[in-house]
């Protein structure tokens, strides 16, 4: 008698169940949809925007399939890709009325077609890679030595001023390699000028020296500093990057750091590279200079050059500028969204040594005049800041206006991506096109097809019954892995389809392994229950054997692989899993749901179990 | 339906040196490839630029070329791949020139041409340093795979089993690569891939055939068998799922070989070499060189306990 307690056979029809049910969605397809999301920090997502999405439609008389609301945007789905154009352009047009500084991105998107019930489990088609959709990827490494020399550069700047200042006297202020290095006639010049390096740049280590005659003091900067100014670094380019992958209007942009220095950038459904390279690689630039405000009173703005400002009320106003330009973008050190004295929402500028000087003799000269930040970004400028100058002042300011906290901090980033924090190189780059994508899917989905089908021929032809049950168990197999796939929401790629097909093609080992110590146990002449239950039994230790040492080798491709490798080593790892289960336990089910309850088993269907000596 | 059906165990020892020889100039064949040609590296190792374009119609290659090199690309090589109206071309990194940029200035010198326009269908940009660290991750996943299976087989059954399985095994990878070297094929990251995945798969083999010398030598009725006939017995025994599991597995990868396209042509490749020497090797190297190593059936069998006796 072989027999599951109830348990088993329950945990096998609920894994069936779950797996079902996480696997569906992929069978629906995707339907066209256009995706509404913010351009920019600080423009809500909320009803209110679903509700003007959905006059705009009605307006425009265009019918769609459903409209969503979740944080990261509005969803509408329609039935065609025709729909789908004319759509993006109709919402286009009535969200963004300034093409040129749009406050939304409305993209094109795809999405599941899967009904509504099924999306409440959270049930969700595989999540496919760039090589099967098609898209951009770019590896991005950032030169975090390039910024550490800027940062020291400037850090030495400050610190003549500095000492300038304060009358101490030295022989010189170098930066060099990774240090920098004070020289002194004599230790008493030293002794002074120590204490006021130490308040400047607390973010150093100084360390005293001698160097033939000349007194050193020779900071570096703190582990603590290095890091600090590693992720801010980093942050603040991840930050600039967002910002312009919005212009692509792009539905599901992944930006995201890799390791120490490195950005990854995932751009699926893009097929202009040469439009997302340029976006990526573009370093804004940013400008201040005063008003021309002679022009300004008269509107006589002719022969000047005019920038326009975007002012809060909505409208666009024209500034005209004075040709001189007093700092560059290189010369501001932070900008941070902050409060002044009277608690009003500002943004507080720290610029360089350099930077302040100059700014401390414009400011003394333009009293009480405005000064306008330009920021240039694909050679179009624009007034970002228009401020009068209220009082003398050098590296360190404010702007102040009549800011909401949220402007603030849209302003400052604004500043702050006048120039990316490090300079950036593109390492890796991989575009694949949209009708390779498809092919792609086509190519996993037939080789896998069809090698499952020769495989459950020839099962079935060699083992019978018992055949039927180890391709049943491998479909079950597939069913678990495809649904495990869509619940993780991994990557699935090319090389994830071939290990599907590969991962199917070892775990009919794990029958094979089963069937035939049953056919060798029979031909031992021992009944057929106790074939079944010891056949079982003596695989069972051979099966976990052979399934450790292929997952150890799949977990070192998880380690240690990257990109297509991972891609693999995802799968093949959970197709291991998963083969051990339905391997053994749903195909000892079925066989014990067959053959289990025959109080006398005479024979089991398994294929031909020869016998030496018999002749056959 | 029974394809084995073998009466007696057959005497697979006795040839054991014959296999081992065959496997040792076959394993110097592939040392020899390796060391003389050497690898096929894809760009993913050696960094540079590849790109798939795809022409309406059948592609001029010498016309890509020509265009190519005109427009001062230094040692284009350009291929047909799939059908003759795709084109496979791969740059070299060049010292001092924004690599990044080169896939874009590609297509516009091909298309600046009269004639058909191209159709990119694919891009892959690697810079130096990550080819290098591929490289690097590539030999630390193997150092890993053969450390954790040894440390595993070792735990399981005995260190000589360990040792010979890894040999075994070993070969076979030093055999793919060997192939890859002698006909030039493209060694890529699913390649590697590929080569990892058969050695995992292949030390299976060998586990199953010592899973079974350990239960013959276990067994009180085979107890009058000599080393030898144990492995015999083991080899014969578990023949038939060898050839049905691989069979199987070489079914998916045939299947892949034929449906799957250019894109995983050498992974089927790598896998069907692999699956072909996996049979061999973990079956007619490993259990000899274990037999050699001196493996006996008091390493398997804990010696029993006994009792402490006490005359007072």
């Amino acid at each position: 008698m072989n027999r599951y307690p109830i348990w088993k056979n329950a945990l096998v029809i609920v894994a069936l169940i779950l797996g079902l049910i996480y696997t569906l969605p992929n069978f629906f397809g995707e339907a066209p949809a256009v995706q509404v999301s913010t351009a920019r920090t600080g423009v809500q997502i909320d009803a209110a925007l679903m509700t003007q999405v959905e006059s705009t439609l009605k307006d425009a008389a265009i019918a769609h399939t459903g409209l969503t609301l979740d944080t990261t945007g509005v969803r509408v789905r329609l039935a065609d890709t025709d729909t789908q154009l004319k759509t993006r352009d109709v919402l286009e047009k009535a969200l963004n009325p300034d093409p040129v500084d749009g406050k939304y991105v409305v993209a094109l998107n795809l999405l599941s077609k899967s009904p509504d019930w099924l999306r409440s489990f959270g049930a969700l088609p595989m999540y496919l890679g760039l090589d099967l959709r098609g898209g951009v990827h770019f590896l991005l490494q950032v030169d975090m030595q390039g910024a550490t020399i800027k940062r020291l550069d400037s850090m030495a700047s400050d610190l003549r001023t500095q000492l300038r200042e304060m009358n101490i006297r030295h022989g010189g202020i170098s930066r060099e390699g990774s240090t920098i290095v004070l020289r002194f006639r004599d230790a008493a010049g030293r002794d002074a000028a120590r204490s006021a390096a130490e308040k400047a740049l607390p973010e150093m280590v100084w360390t005293q020296g001698q160097s033939g005659a000349d007194y050193l003091y020779t900071g570096r900067m703190s582990e603590l500093a290095e890091t600090d100014l590693r992720e801010s670094a980093i942050k603040q380019n991840i930050l600039t990057l967002q910002k312009r992958v919005n212009e692509l209007g792009v539905a599901e942009p992944i930006i995201q750091q890799q390791g120490a220095d490195r950005i990854v950038v995932q751009l699926p459904g893009v097929q202009d590279v040469a439009k997302a390279k340029d976006l990526i690689g573009r370093t804004a630039t940013l400008e201040v200079r005063l008003v021309d405000q002679e022009a300004m009173t008269s509107g006589n703005m002719e022969g000047l050059e005019v920038y326009p400002e975007n002012s809060r009320s909505g409208g666009v106003s024209n500034v005209p500028v004075k040709k001189q330009v007093i700092l560059t973008g290189e010369r501001f050190e932070t900008a941070q969204a902050s409060f002044d004295d009277s608690n009003r929402p500002a943004v507080a500028v720290k610029l360089d040594a350099t930077g302040g000087r100059i700014m401390r003799t414009v400011t003394r000269e333009n009293l009480k005049k405005l000064m306008v930040i330009l920021l240039f970004e694909k050679g179009r400028g624009e007034a970002i800041s228009v401020a009068t100058i209220q009082g003398e002042f050098g590296d360190r300011f404010q702007i102040t206006g009549q800011f909401s906290p949220q402007e603030t901090n849209t302003l400052a980033i604004l500043i702050r991506s006048g120039a990316l924090a490090a300079p950036m190189e593109i390492i890796e780059e991989r575009v694949i096109g949209p009708s390779l994508g498809a092919e792609n899917i086509e190519k996993g989905f037939d080789s896998t097809l069809w090698g499952f089908v020769a495989i459950a021929v020839f099962m079935i032809f060699y083992y019978a019954v018992f055949g039927f049950i180890s391709t049943t168990a491998l479909a079950a197999n597939l069913l678990f892995l495809i649904a495990l796939l869509s619940l993780l929401q991994a990557t699935l790629t090319l090389p994830g389809i071939a290990a599907i097909a590969l991962t199917l093609g070892m775990a009919i080992d794990a029958n094979v392994l089963i069937n035939e110590r049953i056919r060798e146990e029979l031909r031992n002449g021992v009944t057929p229950q106790a074939a079944i239950s010891a056949g079982y039994e003596r695989a069972w230790a051979t099966i976990l054997d052979s399934n450790i040492t292929t997952l150890i080798a799949g977990i070192a491709l998880l380690v240690f692989g990257s990109g297509p490798v991972r891609g693999f080593a995802v799968v093949h790892c959970l197709g291991i899993l998963t083969s051990m289960f339905s391997a053994v336990v749903v195909s000892r089910a079925i066989v014990n749901m067959v053959y289990g309850r025959a109080r006398k088993l005479e024979k089991v269907s398994i294929g031909t179990v020869w016998k030496p000596g018999a002749n056959l | 339906m029974e394809f084995f059906r073998i009466r007696r165990d057959i005497p697979f020892m006795r040839k054991a040196l014959v296999f081992n020889v065959i496997s040792f100039v076959t394993f110097l064949l592939a040392v020899f490839f390796l060391t003389t040609r050497g690898l096929h590296l894809s760009v993913e190792f050696t960094g540079g630029t590849l790109m798939e374009i795809s022409y309406s119609e059948a592609a001029d290659l010498q016309g890509v070329r020509k265009a190519l090199t005109d427009s001062g690309f230094s040692e284009p090589q350009v291929q047909n791949f799939g059908t003759a109206r795709d084109v496979l071309i791969r740059l070299p990194l060049v010292k001092d020139v924004d690599s990044a940029k080169v896939s874009q200035q590609v297509i516009a010198t091909l298309s600046a041409g009269d004639g058909p326009k191209p159709e990119l269908r694919r891009v892959e940009y690697v810079g130096p340093q990550i080819g290098k660290e591929l490289a690097e991750d590539g030999a630390l996943a193997l150092m890993f795979v053969i450390c954790g299976i040894m440390a595993y087989l070792a735990m399981r059954f005995e260190w000589r089993y360990a040792v010979s399985a890894i040999i075994a095994n070993l070969h076979d990878v030093v055999i793919i690569l060997g192939f890859f070297a002698a006909f030039q094929w493209e060694f890529s990251l699913p390649v590697l891939a590929a080569v990892l995945a058969v050695l995992g798969y292949s030390v299976n083999e060998s586990v199953v055939v010592f899973d079974r010398v350990r239960e013959v030598f276990r067994n009180a009725r085979k107890r009058t068998l000599t080393v030898p006939e144990v492995m015999d017995n083991a080899i014969t025994s578990t023949i038939s799922r060898t050839i049905i599991t691989h069979g199987s597995t070489q079914m998916m990868v045939l299947s892949m070989l034929l449906f799957g396209g250019e894109a995983l042509h050498y992974f089927a490749v790598a896998l069907t070499i692999g699956i072909c020497f996996g049979i061999y090797s973990s079956v007619l190297v490993a259990c000899p060189l274990a037999m050699w190593l001196g493996v006996k059936r008091e390493q398997l069998i804990k010696p029993p306990k006994r009792k402490e006796e006490a005359v007072v």
